[in-house]
């Protein structure tokens, strides 16, 4: 395997980058299109579109990235030792999904350096669902020895829309797999670089201060009345744009990245809003509506696209 | 005679469906099986995580051949009815047909048929895919390269292989049942255990299937798995001198998790157990599947948890119940946990049990910030300040600080009712009007009702919503509230059902009504009310919950003020009329607020809750073993008697009077005035207004009116001192009269005016005993 070829210094059980390096390397061998992280602020590795929209009609599609993911409410000024506002996850998704995804990942997992005859590694029940992207499927919370290391799921939905075929995705909690094959109880701890002495590198030294200071922003800060303004702005921006992109003339539709986008946006507003708890129970449910329906439009307007397989489906028919 | 294994391995099976499906899987095999015209001595089923095995045994090889006989038309019939009839029977020729005489019709043609049988693979290779096709998953998934078309197969998850097996249970080999399911051919192959033994297995019948399974680290018994989980479990905690807390539900979910189960004993820091022994076992239950330990000695008054109180039950009161060996004995939880695991890990489990106390460690560091955020001050107190004032609360207090909370973030209880703070509002209101005729102290009841809902902004409650209460309590005792007043924030959302526990404390009881009864006229208001099987706010429940309160612990209570008086403090607390956003009436508003204002409209609507409460009470003393005869007789005479506790009082008297013999005899005697003076009414005879004493000829009427007169004002006063037995009593001087009467007199005398007075006199019997019971009603 080509991991071997990684040095000392980036074997994942000493180095977070190493870790990555390694699922890199792992599923770059299967063939799949290592990706980078998506350039806007997200809630998980399922809104980068090379998921959501990927995930959508029928041309086959595999691709792997680190995505960078934000969550304000859990916050935590950096004094938990296991809770972030912002954290990694690794994703992959497979479209359609390969009989033996399940050894594919077991294999992935191998290669971190868990044997599966030493760490307890179960399939237990977990039915995913992200009622802001309309999405959900069916899978499993994947447990090494009892801690959640991965979500393994089969999409069903996404955007309102049956997946056809259905895409396998897995999702890595980089810093819990980390702090695991490191064996380090804080997440700060983590050696970031694999290096020691002066040359170490840790997570803390890269994100700790981020981390107290987006708490402040997060909870304290965030200008709500500009932000409930963004959402608005990104709600109108998404429509707009889809409707400017619209088919004529029996084409394709022009614009849905850039309106895509704009869905994100408004659901990573919702999120700040949400942690400033200036968002009723009520009110909650409605805004989550509103982000669904705009992905919902991103989507439907995703497989008129070539990506989407609106010449494919013209050609079949 | 032939056995039949099938077995269904797929990706893992969510350990909740796994006994059902193996359930169904079995009904749906041997159902068409036995359709088809075959029959087997005996089935079982079985299931793993990752596979559901059905073991058939002595199956019969094949269906009997099943000769049918279609008539035809006469043989002097047309040519296109003969053809007609050669088609319908499936016959090529007239020659194939038989003729048959009858004397009537003369001869005709009919047609003998015979269905051969069928072979029993021939059967399992049809019915087995149809079953897998139309298998009923609560929820099923597409998958793979199939899923790119509509109508691909659908499983719980991806389906990976079906091994199926026919043939004699010894000697010659079994026979492969060959078939296809969307790509998947089955075969006489299976897998053990997904790390231990990832090899082939070939497998020819159910007995040397469970062995190579066994031997390949799986245990296909779940009922075996569950054996060992239990029994090393127990000894494992017995080795370290605890006791292990059993818990069947988690026992069940564990074995639904692995195929080789091997059971290994954890640690955390003795710091943890300051939280609540409810929470440590939550949060190690719900989010490791792990079981705990108590220690074995009771539990002491100087426990380390901080709630300090001896009225701290552990865990007594949170469901699913937790079961400590021997009853009533309370101990306090180790600082150990109890996992199963799926491997025999090659370092004998330190791995595992390291990996694990992290987990469990880091959730109770989680639950030990929840605890202690709880019971620290909140953020922004000034914040506060307005919903402090609004309810009387001692802002210096975490639990009243919670309140002011949830109250300040307006945290919708439903659309139509408003706010949890509003909801607050009118419960406290009804609880200090309560109190004096429960016998609580009303300031208690009102500072009870205003904090009962505070904990559903605490931290521990928003994690596990199930100790909704149960915190609540927990923290008020810590801020030093009154005992009554912290057992009434746990026990007013009790009972929750027929069997669980009815608070006595008259503050508990209090709070557990007010609460309940708002429920339930907030509902109403909003005709929101259950029908059929649906029942979304579990307003059935809140009845019974106020029936059980009232009747179990004595309490007369006259409902339809309430109610009535009630709407109107609700019509104060509901969402005010003008809708803020557009400035338009809004139509749910007036709509609440007409039905608020007192008049018909309230009396309407009370008096419909009223009889839904009537309804409620009739299941629950069905349930009790009362006769629902005597319920209903009950409640005919006065269907707007709300004072649930006499209505139940009343119906115990009615059934003891009706066991004696001067019971029997004066329903038999009602019963037959009513008959008679029913089939009278039917055919128009003039029935007196009163009875006229000038106008008796006999004896026994003097005696009968009389006695009527002295049984009715007896009976009346006892109803009025509701002393039902004493109603009865009176009753029964009518049973010699009323015999003698129905003895001696005819009713239907010659003369009308004798007539109509004795007609009237039988009403009066009716009369007297329709003050206790519509005894027309009554069975016998």
């Amino acid at each position: 395997m080509s991991v071997s070829a990684l040095s000392a210094h980036n074997d994942p059980k000493r180095s977070f980058q190493g870790l990555i390096l390694t699922l890199h390397a792992y599923w770059a061998d299967y063939g799949c299109a290592v990706l980078q992280p998506y350039d806007m602020e997200v809630g998980a590795g399922t809104f980068h579109p090379a998921t959501t929209l990927r995930a959508l009609g029928p041309k086959p599609w595999n691709a792997a990235y680190v995505q960078p993911s934000r969550r304000p409410k859990d916050g935590r000024y950096g004094e938990n030792p296991n809770r972030l506002q912002h954290y990694y996850q690794y994703q992959v998704i497979l479209k359609p999904n390969p009989s033996n995804l399940q050894d594919l990942y077991l294999g992935s997992l191998k290669a971190i350096g868990l044997d599966p005859l030493l760490h307890d590694i179960r399939f237990v029940e977990d039915d995913w669902e992200s009622p802001t992207l309309g999405a959900w499927g069916l899978g499993w919370e994947c447990w090494c020895d009892g801690m959640e290391v991965s979500q393994f799921t089969y999409f069903q939905q996404v955007c309102g829309i049956e997946c056809a075929p259905v895409a396998g995705e897995l999702t890595y909690g980089l810093e819990r797999l980390a702090m695991y094959v490191q064996g380090v109880d804080n997440v700060y701890d983590l050696n970031f670089n694999g290096r020691e002495g002066t040359e170490k590198v840790t997570y803390g030294d890269v994100f700790l201060q981020a981390e107290q200071e987006y708490s402040r922003h997060n909870f304290e800060h965030a200008d709500t009345a500009m932000l409930l303004r963004h959402f608005e702005d990104a709600e109108g921006e998404c429509k707009a744009l889809l409707a400017a992109g619209a088919p004529r003339d029996g084409g394709p539709q022009r614009v849905v990245f850039p309106a895509y986008d704009q869905a994100i946006k408004a659901s990573h507003v919702f999120n700040l809003l949400d942690a400033r708890g200036v968002i009723s129970v009520t009110e909650r449910q409605n805004y989550i509506l509103r982000v669904r329906n705009l992905a919902k439009a991103c989507g439907e307007a995703f497989l008129l696209t070539d990506a989407g397989g609106f010449n494919s489906n013209r050609e079949a028919a | 005679m032939p056995d039949l294994l099938l077995e269904l391995r797929s990706e893992e099976i969510p350990a909740r469906m796994q006994r059902k499906a193996a359930g169904d899987l079995k009904k749906m095999i041997t159902d068409g099986l036995v359709e088809a015209g075959l029959t087997y001595e005996g089935a079982q089923e079985y299931w793993t995580p990752r596979r559901l095995t059905l073991d058939i045994r002595g199956l019969t090889a094949r269906s009997k051949d099943v000769r049918e006989e279609i008539k035809g038309p006469s043989t002097k019939a047309p040519d296109a009815a003969v053809q007609g009839f050669l088609r319908k029977a499936g016959l090529t020729d007239i020659a194939q047909a038989h003729t048959h005489s009858d004397p009537k019709k003369g001869d005709f043609y009919v047609a003998h048929l015979v269905k051969p049988g069928r072979s029993a693979e021939e059967i399992i290779a049809e019915l087995v895919p149809a079953t897998i096709r139309a298998f009923p998953w609560p929820k099923s998934m597409r998958w793979g390269k199939a899923s790119a078309k509509p109508g691909s197969l659908r499983w719980v998850r991806p389906l990976q292989s079906i091994l199926c097996t026919f043939g004699p249970e010894t000697g010659a080999e079994p026979v492969v049942i060959d078939f296809e399911v969307d790509g998947i051919r089955s075969g006489n192959v299976t897998y053990g255990h997904r790390f231990h033994a990832p090899d082939a297995i070939t497998v020819k019948r159910f007995d040397d299937y469970v062995a190579k399974l066994f031997a390949a680290k799986v245990v296909l018994d779940a009922e075996r798995r569950k054996e060992i989980i239990r029994h090393d479990a127990n000894n494992l905690a017995f080795a370290s001198g605890l006791e292990l807390v059993e818990d069947d539900a988690l026992l069940e979910e564990i074995s639904g998790l692995v195929e080789w189960p091997v059971v290994l004993m954890g640690e955390f820091e003795e710091d943890y157990l300051q939280i609540p022994g409810e929470v440590i076992r939550l949060t190690i239950r719900a989010n490791q599947k792990c079981f705990v330990c108590s220690s074995t000695t009771p539990l002491r008054g100087g426990r380390t948890e901080g709630s300090g109180g001896g009225d701290d039950t552990l865990g007594a009161s949170v469901p699913p119940p937790l079961t400590l060996k021997g009853e009533g004995d309370q101990r306090a939880l180790a600082n150990r946990f109890i996992l199963t695991s799926n491997i025999e890990a090659s370092d004998g489990g330190v791995e595992i049990v390291h990996g694990n106390g992290k987990v469990v460690r880091a959730r109770l560091s989680d639950a030990l910030y929840f605890w202690n955020t709880d019971q620290a001050d909140m953020p922004d107190p000034e914040d506060l300040r307005a919903s402090g004032d609004k309810f009387g609360l001692d802002l210096s207090k975490p639990l009243d600080q919670r309140m002011a909370r949830l109250d300040k973030l307006d945290v919708t209880f439903h659309a139509k009712l408003g706010t949890q703070g509003q909801r607050v509002s009118r419960i406290a209101a009804l609880a200090e009007e309560l109190a004096p005729i429960i016998g609580a102290d009303p300031a208690q009841a009102k500072r009870a009702a205003v904090l009962a809902k505070a904990d559903l902004t605490t931290e521990a409650v928003g994690e596990f919503p199930e100790l909704q209460g149960v915190m609540g309590r927990k923290y008020a005792l810590l801020q030093g509230e009154q005992p009554s007043v912290a057992a009434a924030l746990e026990e007013h959302y009790k009972p929750q059902g027929p069997s669980d526990h009815v608070p006595t404390d008259p503050v508990s009881v209090t709070v557990a009504l007010a609460d309940k009864l708002d429920t339930l006229v907030g509902f109403w208001a909003i005709d929101e009310k259950p029908t059929g099987s649906k029942d979304p706010y579990a307003l059935r429940r809140a009845a019974l919950g106020v029936i059980r309160i009232l009747v179990e612990n004595g309490v007369e209570l006259k409902l339809l003020p309430l109610l009535e008086q009630h709407d109107g403090l609700a019509g104060k607390n509901i969402p005010t009329v003008s809708d803020q956003s557009n400035g338009t009436i809004n139509a749910i508003g007036r709509a609440i607020a007409s039905v608020f204002h007192k008049g018909l409209d309230v009396n309407q609507n009370s008096l419909d809750l009223l009889s839904f409460f009537h309804d409620r009470l009739k299941v629950y003393l069905r349930d009790r073993g009362a006769r629902h005869d005597l319920i209903d007789a009950v409640l005919a005479t006065d269907s707007a008697n709300d004072d649930l506790l006499l209505i139940v009082r009343r119906v115990e008297a009615l059934g003891t009077f009706l066991d004696t013999e001067d019971g029997k005899n004066l329903l038999a005697g009602t019963k037959r005035a009513a008959n008679i003076l029913a089939a009278e009414e039917k055919k128009g005879t003039r029935v007196a207004a009163t009875v006229d004493a000038a106008k008796f000829t006999l004896p026994q009427e003097e005696a009968l009116f009389a006695a009527v007169n002295q049984a009715e004002k007896d009976a009346a006063q006892a109803i009025q001192a509701q002393d039902f037995s004493a109603a009865m009593q009176a009753l029964s001087q009518l049973r010699a009269p009323v015999d003698a009467f129905f003895d001696g007199v005819l009713v239907n005398d010659e003369d009308e005016g004798v007539r109509a007075n004795r007609l009237a006199l039988l009403q009066r019997i009716r009369a007297a005993t329709g003050q206790v019971a519509d005894f027309s009603r009554i069975a016998g």
